[in-house]
């Protein structure tokens, strides 16, 4: 005892020790399936259990899969192939996929959604990858116009009268900024707002009568199938993200009007099953508007679904600004950014950070939700499935469609998660 | 009361040639009252600050010294009286702030630095932004002042892969890229190692050497003794004593300055 204090008391290192490898059992593949699998009597067990289970799965669904017929024209045919055997009947798909992707639109015309989709993950490319030139967000910027013309058709000069409102609307600002910022702003606002009313339509019937440019107009009672999911979801995301900031904003905006109008929106439209909006864009909103506007039915649903998406979207974002400290506001200011400023360059980029897991998960249930449009009357893939069943050919058929259906839409989800996944490794800078 | 021991922090000897008060006013503040919702959190603040003067605030905690300096460049707002910074009057006016702010620079506790942006990133982005300086030019000044606080090396690296003392420098750099006219210090130390507390205080004697007006709020009294021209001791929302440093450390005046002194310098 005495010896030992008298060692800590008085003691010099004279030499420092060299780093050395750790044991064998602590690293490679041995260490992981002893730490993780086989740490204990009770994990032992459940990984045998587990395992157990996979392959009772795997032994009940394998061969079903495995013997699956591709060639028949109906569920009829299928069964005379599989005479009694258990196997699936994925000829309905061989048979019916182009409805399934595309409705009723015309198939002379499948290249146009094809090609839309195509120009989809090239406008992406830009906003999604920061290693793409940054030139490329002009395509990204016209990529909607571009989309619209696409798949709808009809006159060219109808989405070119709509940019032009754009374009009036930014030289109205940049003539009327040397003013004052807020009679820019209004300029802005209701140039284009102005052109809209009283003169596109004007210039859109003029210019077709001069130079009749255009695909062929396609209606909405054409779209269907995955199409038509995609359409709403990509246009829901994409616009529900700016609404929810600019409303997640508001919430938090000193100014009373501003934020209690910003928290009726969000707490009305949170407050009502999204299914109760669907029914309102298909029945009643035709009572509020215009008597002889025709709107658009997937339009209104695209309206409606994103205006939902956004209330949730708002409130994951305050989630993100509520998590950011102080102290990046007050440097923000000290440093004298304006609002906007600060806004943009130092608390949006790190509360939508923040905020990744919260916005891709909203994502992905609205791209789900879109299924939802089959109670309305819309054929989505779901609403196909059940008229492909109303064929006497195909009556009876349930687990191919929905696995081919949930196939598609496990595509897009999983990609959007990967992706939110690579988001957050690539803008961690924390270090933690 | 024996005589105090105050450690210099620094064992170079202090350039004292370019510290010069002259008689311009830089911070005028007259009858300016500030409430923290029914708390009288500063009670008739009067001072002004002539530009080249180095001013240590110190007092207890809650004294109201951080959110004197802090109404400076309106990050509190006051009730009542007048601020002019620079000749500028803080009003509700958003043009007179944001033309104060990019005046005044303001160095906080916990460094505040942006930590989506790397350390070069942080230093230039109000330049370009506030005062619309090409980003090439911006870089300069940016590198200038990293040199100046001596980390030019860490800039491509982000606030986290730092020391509290380097992002400490950095906020300082950060700050000194909008070329202020005064610079405010908020505790700059408090949060900090004692071996980071030094260079600290390196940078910030280096500044003052360079004739810069400085407000720094801090209780390290080896600082204020080495640089600062005045002492402000604020006690409950008050002004309670000020002196220069000697006079003020060595022959306190009122009860609570002798009793804060006392307590913070050792016996």
């Amino acid at each position: 005892m005495s010896d030992t204090h008298a060692q800590t008391v008085a003691y010099v290192r004279d030499s420092m020790l060299p780093e050395k490898p750790p044991p064998i059992a602590e690293k490679g593949a041995i260490k992981w399936l002893r730490e993780n699998l086989f740490s204990g009597w009770l994990n032992t067990a459940l990984t045998v259990l587990s395992l157990l289970a996979v392959w009772y799965a795997l032994m009940a669904i394998g061969p079903w899969l495995l013997n699956t017929v591709w060639n028949a024209q109906s569920l009829r045919e299928c069964r005379e192939v599989l005479d009694g055997a258990s196997g699936a009947c994925f000829a309905v798909i061989k048979d019916r996929w182009h409805q399934l992707l595309f409705g009723f639109y015309p198939p002379q015309h499948y290249w146009r959604p094809v090609l839309t989709l195509v120009l989809m993950f090239v406008a992406l490319a830009p906003v999604l990858f920061s290693q793409v030139p940054r030139k490329m967000l002009g395509f990204s910027a016209l990529y909607p116009f571009v989309a619209y013309h696409l798949l709808w058709g009809g006159s060219i000069w109808l989405p070119v009268s709509v940019i032009l409102g754009f374009v009036l609307g930014y030289v109205a600002y940049r003539l009327l900024a040397r003013f004052a910022p807020l009679i820019a702003i209004a300029g802005a606002i209701l140039v284009p707002v102005i052109w809209w009313i009283m003169f596109a339509a004007g210039f859109t019937s003029a210019m077709t009568s001069v130079a009749p440019i255009g695909l062929d107009f396609i209606r909405s009672d054409r779209f269907g199938g995955f199409l038509i999911s995609l359409v709403i979801g990509v246009s829901g995301i994409s616009l529900s993200l700016p609404i929810g900031v600019l409303l997640a904003l508001g919430r938090q905006s000193d100014m009373v009007f501003v934020k209690s109008v910003c928290v009726m929106v969000i707490e009305f439209i949170r407050g009502v099953p999204l299914i109760t909006l669907l029914f309102t864009a298909s029945l009643l909103l035709n009572y509020f508007l215009p008597p002889g506007t025709a709107f658009d039915l997937i339009l209104r649903v695209i309206i409606m679904v994103t205006l939902f998406a956004s209330a949730y979207m708002a409130e994951v974002i305050r989630g993100g600004l509520a998590a950011l400290p102080k102290g990046q506001y007050e440097a923000a200011d000290a440093l004298g950014l304006d609002y906007w400023k600060a806004q943009r360059l130092i608390i949006m980029p790190q509360a939508l950070k923040i905020s990744i897991p919260g916005i891709v998960n909203t994502f992905i249930g609205l791209f789900k939700d879109t299924t939802l449009v089959v109670f309305i009357g819309l054929l989505d893939p779901i609403g196909l499935s059940n008229a492909i069943r109303a064929d006497t050919d195909w009556n009876g058929i349930y687990w191919e469609l929905f696995i081919f259906i949930g196939a598609l839409f496990f595509i897009f989800c999983f990609g959007m998660s990967r992706y939110s996944m690579y988001l957050e490794r690539k803008l961690k800078t924390d270090h933690k | 009361m024996t005589e105090p021991t105050i450690e210099l922090p620094v064992d170079r000897e202090i350039d004292t040639s370019k510290m010069k008060v002259s008689d311009a006013v830089a911070i005028q503040i007259t009858g300016m009252n500030k409430w923290f919702g029914t708390f009288h959190v500063l009670r008739d603040i009067n001072m002004t600050v002539n530009s080249g003067e180095r001013i240590v605030v110190c007092g207890p905690s809650g004294s109201g010294k951080s959110t004197l300096i802090r109404c400076i460049n309106r990050l509190e707002e006051h009730q009542s009286g007048q601020i002019i910074v620079d000749g500028t009057e803080l009003t509700g006016d958003l043009k007179n702030i944001d033309k104060v702010r990019s005046e005044v620079g303001m160095v906080f506790q916990h460094f505040n630095l942006f930590p989506h942006l790397t350390i070069l990133e942080n230093c230039t982005l109000a330049p370009i932004w506030v005062r619309k300086v090409p980003k090439k030019e911006a870089e300069e000044i940016a590198m200038h002042f990293l040199e100046k606080v001596k980390i030019p090396e860490q800039a491509l690296k982000y606030p986290g892969q730092l020391s509290g003392g380097q992002q400490q420098r950095v906020a300082i750099a950060r700050s000194l890229c909008m070329k202020p006219r005064i610079m405010l210090f908020d505790e700059p130390t408090s949060a900090l190692d004692p071996e980071m507390i030094k260079e600290v205080l390196d940078t910030m004697i280096a500044l003052a050497e360079e004739g810069m007006t400085m407000l720094c709020v801090t209780h390290e009294m080896g600082f204020a003794q080495a640089v600062a021209n005045r002492v402000i001791f604020m006690d409950q929302g008050q002004i309670v004593e000020q002196n220069e440093p000697r006079e003020f450390f060595n022959n306190p005046k009122s009860e609570r300055t002798k009793l804060f002194l006392s307590q913070i310098l050792g016996h």
